[in-house]
Formats: C-alpha cells, structure tokens, sequence
C-alpha cells in the first residue's frame, strides 16, 4: 500500500507522528463503533448506511436533506427490529365504505328483454348531464362522485315503485352530509308512511293522557282548596297537508354516502316549517338527532330537513317561461282558487340563452309558494284568527296582518322571478353566462343569493335545479333569535290587591263619621220600610 | 392550493357544490404560469372564488420567501388579467369593517358609503356633522382575504418548518398524517402568525417541537365545533363553518394537502346560534 511506501520515504519523526494520526483515528473509529444504550445502533454503522443510501440516490442539494435523510434511515432501520408482534390492521372509514359502496358497481343479473324494458321506462335521472351542464357553471360534486350518486339512484329506483326520480342536491352537515332525492310515487303505490301513524297515535295518546290527569286534578280540588286553572288556549293546530299536494307534492329520500340505505323522509307538517323559519341551526348528518333551538322545533332533524327542502324548494325551483303550463280543464274564470296543477307544454320551443341571461321575467317558480301559515293552501281556521307568532317570515311573501282570517294569498303557481322581492338591497338571483369565450354554446345559470347554493340551468328546451350548500337561507345583518313571549300575568289586578297609602287620623275619623251617618239613614230607612211593611200587612 | 396541483386537488374540495369550469381551469393554468414569471414568484397558489352579486373574483396568491409572511394576493375577474391587492392595513380594516355590508357586487371599484354623524364642539356649541366614509370594494376584498387567512388558513401539522432564521418553508421530508393522526383537530394549525402559542404555559411546551409546533392548533378555536371534519373517500376534508366555503384537504400518508376558499366572502357570524 501506498502509506507503507511513504513511512520509508518519510524521515522517523513524521512516522511517529501518523502513528499517532493513526492511533487517534482508530480510537475515534472505536468510539463510533459502540453501540447506543437506547437503540442499539452504533454511529458508524448509520453513517455507512447514510453514504450508501446517498451514494444509491444522488440525491439534489444533498448536504440540506441530510438531516432528513439520516432520520428516514434511522425510521427504517427501526422498523424491522420493533417488534415480531403483528399490529391488526386497524379498518379505516373508507374500507368501511368502499365495502358498502361495492354493491353499487355490480350489476344486478336479469334477462336481456328486462333491463330493455327498464331502459325505456326507467325515471332514472340523467345525472351524468346535469353535471355536464353543472360543471359549465362552475358547480359541481366532483366526476366520480356525481357517478356514483347516479348509481345510488339507480339503486333507489329499482327497489322503490317511482314514477318520477330527480337528484334534488346535497346538504352539508357538519359530521356528515345528505344526499337528496326527490321522487314521486306511482299512482296507487304509495306505501303508507310509517312514521305518521304512529306519531298521530302519540299525539292522541299524549291528549288522553292530559285529560286524566285534569280528571285527577278535578277530584282533587273538590276535596281540597281549588286551584287556579290555566286559562291558556294553545292556537289551533294548522293541519297537515295531504300527500301529493302542497308542500308534501313530493317525497324525499335522503342517504349519507352513496350506497348507504336511502331513508324517507316524514311528510312535512305546517307547525315545522313555522319553526324552521325562525331558528338558525347546521344539520349534523345525523337524522335522529334532536333540534336544540328556541323556539322550540316539533321534531328531530329527519323533520328540520324535510322542512327546509320544502323551504329550499318553493323558494328557488325555477324553469323557464312557458316550459309548463296550466291544465286546460282549469279555465280563466277559476284565477281565485290557486291552482296547483301545471302540465309540460308540449309546444315549447326553447327561450334564446343570451334572453335567458338577460331578463329574470323568462324564468318562473314551478314550486308552490308556502304561505306564512306553513302551507301551500289556506286553511280557515274557524275558531280562531291566526296567531302572529311569526316575525318577518319569508320576505316574498305578502305582508298580512292577520286580524281576521282573511285568506292569505301567496303568488300563484308560475310567477316570474323578475317579481321575487329584495332583501337588504340584495336582488335575489344572480344570472349570468356560463362561458365568455364561447357564449355560442354557453348555458344560462341563475344562481340565488337568497339561499346560497341553489342553482338552475337552462339550454334550449333543457333545465334543472340543484341545491348544494348547508340549508341556511341568507339573511342579510346577522340573526336574532325571537325574544320569548312576555310572561302570563299571575292574578287579576283589582282594587283588592293594590296597594294604597294608609290613611291619616282626619281621615279615618271623618271617614267613621261618614260611615255612622250611612248607618243612622240606613236604619231610618229600614224602620220606614217596617212601618210600611207592617201597615201593609195590617191590610 | 397550489396551482400546480389544482387539477387534481380540486375534485377533492369540491364536496361543497362549487368548483372551477372546464373554460376556468384552462385559463388558470396558462396565466398563473405568466403571473409566476411577471412577479417572480417561487410558488403560486390559487387562493379561491368569492361570489359576488354580478361578478365573481378569482384570486391568487404568489410565494416569494417565507411560505408563510411573504405572500402577495392578487385577484382577476376573468381569470386572465391579474391585479394586484393592496396589502391590508389596520386603518383598512376598520375603515371595511366599518362600511362594508352585504354582499360583494363584482366590481372592484364599487364604493361603500357609511354616513356618521360626530359632534364637534362642546355644550350647546355643539355642532353635528354629518362625515361620510367610503370604502372602495378592492379594499374590502384585501381585508377580507387577509381575514380568511388570518383566522382558518389550515395546514397539517409538520407540512411546513421553521428555519432557525425563522423563515417558513415547507417540509420536504413531510409524509403526511396517518389516519388516525387525521382525525383529530389538533394535527391541524392555523398557518398565520400564532396568537395564543406564547400564553401557554411551560409544561405544555415542553412536548412541542419549535421547528413544527410554531402555530396554533384548530382544536383551541372558540367556539368549539367550528369545524367540520370528514372524510370523503380517501382524503381528510375540513370545512371552516366560520367562515363557510373554506375547505381544506389532506390525503393521509401523503404529502397532499391544501385549502381552497369558495364562498360569498361574509363571515358566518350567526354561528353560536347554529352550532
């Protein structure tokens, strides 16, 4: 070796010197030999494998990373020698889902000619096109998730009897989010709702009960001291409206994640939409969970989300002007009662996008208006005008104070968006192209400002509404809770129970005199009466 | 989110129904790439959308030194041309906060009026005067991006390291959370100065990292439950619910993360009420 040949060259000094060089560098190299009390790992060996792992990926910059590096070898170097114990591989929410979302992707097996016939007649949605068009407008779920929505509305369509399915949109909750599906039964095959049966039974029951208990009371009282009753009338219950009509026309289906079960929703009652109105609340993901608000809301949040997708719905489900049209049976004379009923025209021809874009008169509510009575027709309720327990409810609607039952009226079925009102100098749509660059084949997009994430589209003879956001309608300055009523008076103030200053001496004394001569008159007056009684009877 | 990732990243956040068109996307990618040359950026982000009434703002912002303190914010209404934001005062942001209501119209220079009236003199001198402040909508958005940053800008925890010069920069060997790191708050830090991290007490920052602990985790957020946490398919989404239409997003295992805002650009601040 080359060193041996130098130590001959070099003179003896120089020798002991790199003797003693040497002497150092193998102490120094014994001392990175030793093995660390902790991890057993000696330097030398980290730093051959650093080099080596250096040398292998020659990485860019390399003195910056080092630090890196040399943890990452050391992470490595750990890992083998940790333990000969297996962890269990811990199952992720998204296996968990992915396991669930598996029968999505299979095809269901079936004779040809069926799934023929079902292609022809299925109310499957086209969701693939309304995202296409969607997506123009800057809204959008996402490719795969849009198809795999679509594939869960194939599943709910092939286990439910529709006639009409739509995707309606999704509400964001905070530990989870709904899908919404809006669907239409066929005639005759409405299964019969679970929920409402029950829930009426409840109510009959919990009135039964409060009649037993005033029997108990009244027994009660006749034995003791009588208490006081409450003299309290609760207003009068608005009733429900009927399936497919009003605010219940649909049903709605809502899932959590595509290929989890699709539940239904209840039918909506007026007093839930009263109350939806006035609380602020985000939906948890969680359809049993309770509605924690003032004032209080009748229901869980499966009720808080079908009223506020029947809210959502009457306030921004737009097509364009003559796309539907009314009945012919229902003519002109008929323009009191408000007609529910519309029918496709078929002579539509398409409005022009740049006039769709341009003018909120060429797009109309298809949806019925809900009226501050939390319904769609009015009802009289004979016994009683309507309680003025709503504040400032929905602001199209026409400001009534409701004294006698006058029948509310709403904007009839079809009314252009150009009359919709507006909040806090806000309008209420917001319309615009979807494209600049190619305005030739632009879609016309409306998007609402009043309910942020309501969307519609129109092209051609084509539209669809969509709404995607947290099911919280825009209200401009901020939100103040309603104040609670003020409290109910305990007792009658009378002159009994007020009081007065105690009379001075004068006072009572003259007040003595005055009561003994009310006396002395009052027994003249009965002696008068006697002398008379007595000569009558002496005839 | 960086908008070199944008094309992917951007299904991810779009779990809240909005995103960027085809036409957008396209253009986005061809004048960030200029914008990045023009100023000399070392790194664009594609910030977000605020919706306004009769426009939409794009807006982008440019990284030169410190990922964190040198940022410059810039906002298009085509996605083309690029304006510079003037960077945000205090006398700016009281003079906004002040003024502006309601929602954003979609032209930059709309102005807000706010009529008060003060007193001047003394006694019966008193004399009112009628002063009108007017806030220009350029400065409202400057204050309003600055705010969205400033109070639910998220990274993970360790995406990004403090140089012992005290720059910012992000972490290369940063291999993202595991899952069950993803699922709690506290992985998640507000990537803006931190305002409570020199309250705490000497025993609490012993555990800390200086390099990485130098933020303030989400989980101290007042009020409680001010985000929501999910996980949509294979990715972490948070969504602010302060400020709603900040999504954030992180794949576990991998260096992918980001934060995108598309909104109307008004604070949610009804938000004990809803929670």
């Amino acid at each position: 070796m080359l060193p041996n040949e130098d130590q001959k060259m070099e003179p003896p000094g120089e020798v002991t010197l790199n003797n003693q060089t040497e002497q150092a560098a193998i102490c120094f190299k014994a001392f990175m030999l030793k093995n660390s009390t902790k991890s057993n790992l000696s330097l030398y060996d980290h730093l051959v494998r650093l080099l080596t792992k250096v040398m292998d990926e020659r990485p860019e910059n390399a003195v910056d990373v080092i630090e890196d590096m040399s943890r990452e070898v050391k992470r490595a170097g750990l890992r083998d020698t940790q333990s000969t114990l297996r962890d269990t591989p811990a199952v992720s929410p998204a296996q968990l889902l992915a396991e669930q979302q598996r029968a999505l992707f299979s095809r269901g097996g079936g004779d040809e000619a069926e799934t023929e016939e079902e292609l022809v007649e299925t109310p499957l949605p086209n969701v693939a096109e309304l995202s296409f068009y969607l997506e123009q407008a800057g809204v959008g779920l996402g490719r795969e998730e849009t198809q795999r929505i679509s594939l869960a509305l194939k599943q709910l369509v092939d286990t439910q009897p529709l006639q009409r399915c739509r995707f309606w949109g999704k509400i964001l909750g905070t530990e989870g989010n709904y899908l919404v599906a809006e669907v239409e039964y066929r005639e005759g095959e409405e299964e019969e709702e679970e929920g409402s049966a029950q829930e009426e039974g409840a109510e009959e029951d919990a009135k039964e009960g409060g009649d037993n208990d005033e029997g108990e009371e009244e027994e009660e009282a006749q034995e003791i001291d009588p208490l006081p009753k409450s003299t309290y009338k609760p207003p009068p219950v608005v009733p429900k409206e009927e399936n497919r009509t009003g605010v219940n026309k649909f049903t709605y289906f809502v899932c959590r994640e595509p290929g989890l079960p699709w539940v239904r929703l209840p039918a909506v009652t007026p007093a839930q939409i009263t109350a939806a109105r006035q609380i602020r609340r985000f939906f948890t993901g969680n359809l049993d969970a309770p509605v924690v608000a003032y004032p209080l809301f009748p229901g869980n949040e499966a009720n808080y989300l079908r009223a506020q997708i029947a809210r959502i719905s009457a306030g921004t489900q737009v097509s364009p002007l003559g796309f539907y049209q009314f009945g012919e049976e229902e003519g002109e004379e008929e323009e009191e009662t408000a007609r529910d009923s519309f029918e496709e025209n078929p002579d539509f021809e398409g409005i022009p996008v740049p006039e769709m874009v341009d003018s909120l008169s060429n797009w109309v509510h298809h949806v019925q208006h809900i009226l501050q009575q939390g319904r769609c027709v009015w009802v009289n309720l004979a016994e009683k005008p309507e309680e003025d327990f709503e504040e400032e409810a929905e602001e199209e609607e026409k400001e009534e104070e409701p004294d006698e039952p006058e029948p509310e009226v709403g904007p009839p079925l079809l009314t252009p968006l150009s009359e919709d009102a507006e909040l806090n100098n806000t309008p209420p749509w917001s319309s615009r192209m979807s494209s600049t660059l190619i305005p030739q084949y632009a879609v016309a997009v409306l998007r609402s400002n009043l309910w942020p994430g309501a969307y519609a589209y129109a092209t051609g003879k084509k539209f669809e509404n969509i709404y995607i956001g947290w099911g919280m309608k825009f209200v401009g300055e901020g939100y103040t809770p309603p104040v609670p009523p003020a409290p109910q008076r305990e007792y009658p103030s009378g002159e009994e129970i007020t009081e007065a200053l105690d009379p001075t001496l004068e006072e009572e004394q003259a007040m003595k005199a005055a009561l003994e001569e009310q006396r002395a008159a009052q027994e003249e007056a009965e002696e008068m009466e006697g002398d008379e009684d007595e000569e009558e009877e002496d005839d | 989110m960086d908008s070199n990732a944008l094309y992917y990243s951007l299904e991810l956040v779009s779990g809240n129904g909005l995103t960027l068109s085809c036409e957008q996307k396209a253009t986005l990618q061809t004048s960030l790439e200029i914008l990045k040359r023009n100023y000399r950026f070392t790194r664009v982000l594609f910030w977000g959308k605020i919706l306004g009434v009769k426009g939409d703002y794009f807006i982008a912002q440019g990284i030169t030194e410190d990922e964190m303190r040198d940022k410059k914010t810039l906002y298009s209404l085509n996605c083309m041309d690029w304006q510079l934001l003037p960077p945000p005062t205090d006398t700016m942001l009281a003079e906004v906060s002040a003024a502006a209501k309601g929602r954003f119209t979609g032209e930059p220079s709309f102005e807000y009026e706010r009529v008060e009236t003060r007193r001047q003199g003394e006694g019966d001198e008193a004399v009112k005067e009628e002063f009108t402040m007017k806030v220009s909508e350029e400065k409202r958005l400057a204050a309003t991006v600055s705010a969205i940053d400033r109070e639910v800008s998220v990274v993970p925890r360790g995406a990004f390291i403090r140089t012992p010069h005290g720059t910012v920069q992000t972490n290369r060997s940063f291999q993202g959370l595991s899952c069950s790191e993803a699922r709690k708050l506290s992985n998640y830090l507000h990537f803006t100065e931190p305002k409570y991290l020199k309250k705490k007490c000497i025993l609490e920052m012993a555990d800390l990292d200086p390099s990485i602990d130098f933020l303030d985790p989400l989980s101290e957020d007042i009020p409680k439950g001010s985000w929501s946490l999910q996980f949509e398919g294979n990715a972490c989404v948070l969504r602010s619910l302060l400020w709603l239409g900040l999504t954030f997003f992180h794949v576990p295992m991998t260096p992918q993360h980001g934060y995108i805002y598309m909104g109307d650009g008004l604070k949610n601040m009804d938000l004990p009420f809803m929670l």
